[in-house]
């Protein structure tokens, strides 16, 4: 391997996609990029991604990397569904789905759960700005209570948690994560690419231009100010020695459905990513103190994914033809004996 | 007495829903087509599982005619709470058997009737006391016997249509018998016939027929037509079309060996979904479908609007019941036409698919798969309750010969023997542009698949030239497609100059108004639209004519309001509508009587 391309021999011009059209500065053009570099470091092959996403800032971001890759813009809040497709298709495809704040915790809430309660294997990343910019800056669900829009708006409705909401639902892979921490979620991404289930990653991405303000708890200062960083990750793919020497004691191993490994760097040493209880409380303890938990929050690796349940055929249906197909000749005679009657 | 009626009459079974009544008038009707008579069944139920009435008619027609008759010659009253109802419906001179409890006196009594008691309850009691749960079904199966015997259709034939019935499993079919036996036993020795009503076994008519229903048929369209990913939200009168369908695969498309399936069905959260994954598998290359009904179309709208505009490829089954709203989920209607042809905002028009019979339901299921696919867009085939729910004699399926249409797909090949390719470029003129899949091997394979405005390449655009040039060349995609889809239909007889245009299940009811009208002394034409958009022959058709009766089950008139946004202006005028619009399918006199009475009133006729 050179130093120029990726495990698969690509270069990493490959993985970058059309200029931007977001605002500069935008969180989400951060989480693009460390999209680009998870793709990249994880060696995905572009013909195999499927880019997926709804309605808004956060959804036209597949445009911007691995320009080669098939993207499937759709509806506002109806990318679940159109990822579930996609997938029982084409089980071959790395389905990755990009969604924002109103897409997934408003209008297409349902959507989110069903997703979710059929562990489509996708990776679902919500980039999170706690409100609508496209439509300037309306309050989103997700606003917490108490956060100020730009006119000096208070939200004083119930935020919904996405990820708290993910494990209630039997999520199998719940992380959040800060687009400005590359250093936290382009491993996280990594991991999930290699789950097989639904992976959530909830990344608050302020919005710079119309919730970047003092009194937006979705703001880069109160952000930083209270992120509170659950644990850094390293991403070890399948197949590759775990080389990471850590101090006993400090780190904490989940070994993925690939073979691959995610490895924690635990800050808080009790930390147990397979709790679920655990990590809804966590969950609301923090936002109780106004802080964002970040790191992999839930994960569970047994659990079958959506082609699995179904027993879906290795081959992608997509590409079974007449003879796989179709009934039988004989059988078919059989069906259509005359005078059967009615049936039921 | 009067003259023998033999196999041309209909009998109303009424009864309350949930008593297990749909078996025996299964059986019943069963053993009438073994006699080789044609027989139309007509369901009518309630939107209920248990409680409500409910009427079965089954129409007996030697000359085969498969719309439902207007009136009933025959009553089997087993509802007390329609009881006065169903006797005031029944034809002039008709018969009745009713639980010998009903009144048959003062206001119910009408003289002109003949009736026929039987204890049924107290018979049912007697026979059997001990089975339980089982004794109202059992009840059911006792006026079997007793129709049996009044129609004179042989015990052997009732015990084949059993064994039909219950798939043979001998334990259900003997304790059925034993029931027929004693409405059969209590009518040869209380009942004196002295009705006109007879079953007389004929030929010709039935051989090689098959019960079928609407949605069955399609079900195997899909399984025939390569269908892999079925997303629905169960909705009457279009659920047991996926119901069908997951049988049908839970079957055949299992390896016996490893139990691998080469199909996934999901039960979607609800129709949005359902839609969503139907687009969301055919833009990555199965075989997709959803089945709703009107109420699922309407939220369908969204996504069916992406599809067109993004050219993915999906079929929608829409088993149409009356609406608006929620309105009657368990009666038919052909109500979403003009809804589906045009479903979602902006410029948007859709293939939409007419069967009108059992064989269509399952050659447009499997054609409609091609369609989509040879167009990139989305395919809605049309039914209603009428032909997806009841039992219609048909002849067997055919075989399949045709080899899938999986349209213009480039693969890794194809692409590197190109010099370029643009996704929405139009190279054959023809409006049908190439697509890739996702996971073709090809660097040059992927593009940006969006509802949002694009040009050629699928680049995002907003520019006026571009926008306009996309929708120009979607519509000449439409112009296409005018001679891919299935054509109508066209009976002409020497040269009237009166024609009917009709569609679906009108059709039975236009076949027995012709003939009707033939021997009154009219002479119609017929054409029977199959699809849109239009065929150009139904331009050339309504030029022949003078005056053309389009005739729909919907209050408005949609397929005639198509037609007169669409044909020239000056055919416009030789249109007449016809409507039925009342929640029961359409019957022969709702088509000749407005007729007939315009035909009287030459000022209405257009010249």
């Amino acid at each position: 391997m050179t130093a120029n391309v990726n495990i698969i021999g690509l270069a990493r011009e490959v993985y970058k996609g059309l200029p931007t059209t977001l605002c500069a500065g935008c969180g989400h053009n951060s989480i693009t990029n460390h999209l680009i570099k998870a793709l990249y470091d994880y060696g995905v092959e572009p013909h195999k991604l499927a880019k997926m996403s709804g309605i808004g800032c956060s959804s036209k971001t597949p445009a911007y990397f691995v320009e080669q890759a098939h993207g499937f813009n759709g509806l506002h809040g109806r990318m679940p569904s159109a990822a579930t497709g996609a997938k029982l298709a084409n089980r071959e495809l790395l389905v990755l789905g990009i969604s924002g704040d109103g897409d997934t915790a408003s209008i297409g809430l349902g959507q989110y759960c069903h997703m979710i309660r059929r562990n489509v294997d996708c990776t679902y990343i919500v980039e999170n700005n706690g409100c609508y910019g496209l439509t300037k800056g309306q309050f989103s669900a997700t606003a917490d209570v108490g956060s100020k829009q730009k006119g000096g708006k208070v939200n004083e409705y119930a935020t919904i948690d996405i990820c708290g909401l993910a494990i209630e639902l039997g999520a199998t892979f719940v992380a959040r994560s800060f687009s400005g921490d590359g250093k936290q979620l382009v491993p996280l991404l990594q991991a999930a690419f290699s789950h097989r289930g639904t992976s959530i990653l909830d990344v608050i991405s302020p919005c710079v231009t119309f919730n970047d303000h003092e009194g937006s708890t979705k703001s880069y200062a109160y952000v930083k100010e209270h992120d509170v960083v659950l644990h850094t990750a390293d991403y070890i793919a399948g197949g590759r020695e775990v080389t990471v020497d850590y101090e006993p004691g400090t780190v904490r191993q989940v070994q993925l459905d690939d073979g691959s490994h995610v490895v924690l760097r635990k800050l808080d040493v009790d930390y147990d990513p397979t709790d679920d209880i655990a990590a809804l409380r966590i969950i609301h303890e923090s936002r109780a103190r106004g802080e964002f938990v970040t790191g992999l929050l839930y994960v569970e690796t047994d659990a079958q994914d959506l082609c699995a349940r179904e027993h879906l055929v290795k081959q992608p249906l997509a590409q079974l033809d007449e003879e796989r197909l179709r009934i039988g000749r004989e059988e078919w005679q059989k069906l259509m004996e005359p005078a059967a009657g009615p049936s039921k | 007495m009067p003259a023998r009626n033999v196999n041309d009459f209909t009998i109303r079974v009424a009864t309350v829903n949930g008593s297990g009544s749909q078996s025996s008038n299964l059986v019943l009707t069963n053993a009438i087509a073994r006699l080789g008579i044609p027989v139309a069944p007509k369901n009518v139920f309630p939107s209920n599982i248990e409680g409500l009435p409910t009427w079965f008619d089954v129409r007996v027609s030697a000359l085969g005619y498969q719309c439902r008759a207007r009136d009933f010659d025959v009553l089997l009253a087993l509802n007390a709470a329609t009881w006065q109802q169903d006797v005031a419906g029944v034809k002039p001179g008709g018969a009745v058997v009713h639980e010998e409890s009903y009144p048959v006196k003062g206001d119910t009594l009408r003289e002109d009737l003949i009736y026929y008691p039987v204890p049924f309850a107290a018979l049912a009691k007697e026979h059997f006391a001990d089975k339980g749960d089982l004794r109202k079904y059992l009840m059911n199966m006792i006026y079997v016997g007793v129709l049996a015997q009044l129609l004179e259709i042989p015990l052997s034939t009732i015990e084949e249509s059993l064994r039909t019935q219950f798939r043979s499993k001998a334990s259900a079919v003997e304790l059925n018998l034993t029931a027929v036996r004693v409405g059969l036993e209590y009518a040869q020795q209380h009942l004196e016939k002295h009705d006109p009503w007879r079953l007389v076994p004929m030929s010709g008519k039935t051989d090689g027929l098959m019960f079928m229903e609407g949605n069955r048929a399609a079900a195997l369209g899909c399984v025939m037509g390569g269908c892999t990913v079925a997303a629905w939200y169960p909705i009457t009168p279009s659920s047991s079309l996926c119901e069908y369908f997951i049988q049908y695969c839970d079957r055949y498309r299992v390896d016996k060996e490893t139990g691998e399936r080469s199909v996934a069905v999901v039960q979607a959260e609800d129709e949005l979904a359902a839609a969503g994954i139907v687009f969301g598998a055919g833009w990555a290359g199965a075989r997709a479908m959803t089945s709703t009904s009107g109420p699922g179309i309407s939220l369908m709208a969204e996504y069916a609007g992406y599809g067109y505009f993004a050219e993915v490829p999906g079929v929608i089954f829409d088993v149409q019941r009356a609406g608006p709203s929620t309105g009657l989920p368990t009666r038919t209607m052909q109500g979403d036409v003009s809804s589906a042809y045009t479903l979602s905002h902006g410029d948007t028009k859709h293939i939409v698919l007419l069967p009108g019979t059992v064989t269509e339901a399952y050659e447009f299921a499997m054609e409609a798969f091609n369609l989509a696919e040879r167009f990139q867009t989305p395919v809605f085939v049309l039914s209603d309750l009428d032909l997806g729910m009841n039992a219609w004699l048909a002849p067997p399926l055919p075989y399949p010969e045709k080899p899938f249409d999986r349209g213009k797909v480039l693969g890794a090949d194809d692409l590197s023997s190109m010099k370029s390719w643009g996704r929405y470029r139009d190279v054959d003129k023809d409006g049908i542009t190439y697509r890739t899949l996702p996971g073709t091997n090809h660097p040059g394979a992927g593009f940006f698949t969006r509802g949002t405005g694009h040009d050629e390449e699928a680049r995002y655009s907003e520019l006026p030239d571009v926008w306009q040039r996309n929708l120009d060349r979607l519509n000449r995609k439409t112009e296409t497609a005018r001679t891919s889809v299935p054509a109508p239909v066209v009976a002409e007889r020497k040269n009237a100059k009166v024609a009917i245009l009709a569609y679906g299940t009108t059709h039975h009811a236009v076949v027995e108004a012709l003939d009707f009208l033939r021997e009154a002394g009219i002479e119609l034409n017929y054409m029977r639209v199959r699809a849109l958009p239009l065929s150009p022959e139904v331009a050339t058709f309504v030029k022949r004519h003078d005056l053309v009766y389009v005739v729909e089950q919907n209050r408005d008139g949609q397929l005639y309001g198509i037609l007169r946004t669409e044909l020239p202006t000056h055919l416009i005028g030789r249109l007449e509508s016809i409507r039925h619009y009342n929640g029961v399918p359409i019957d022969a006199h709702a088509i000749i009587d407005p007729l007939l009475d315009a035909q009287r009133a030459p000022a209405v006729v257009a010249d």
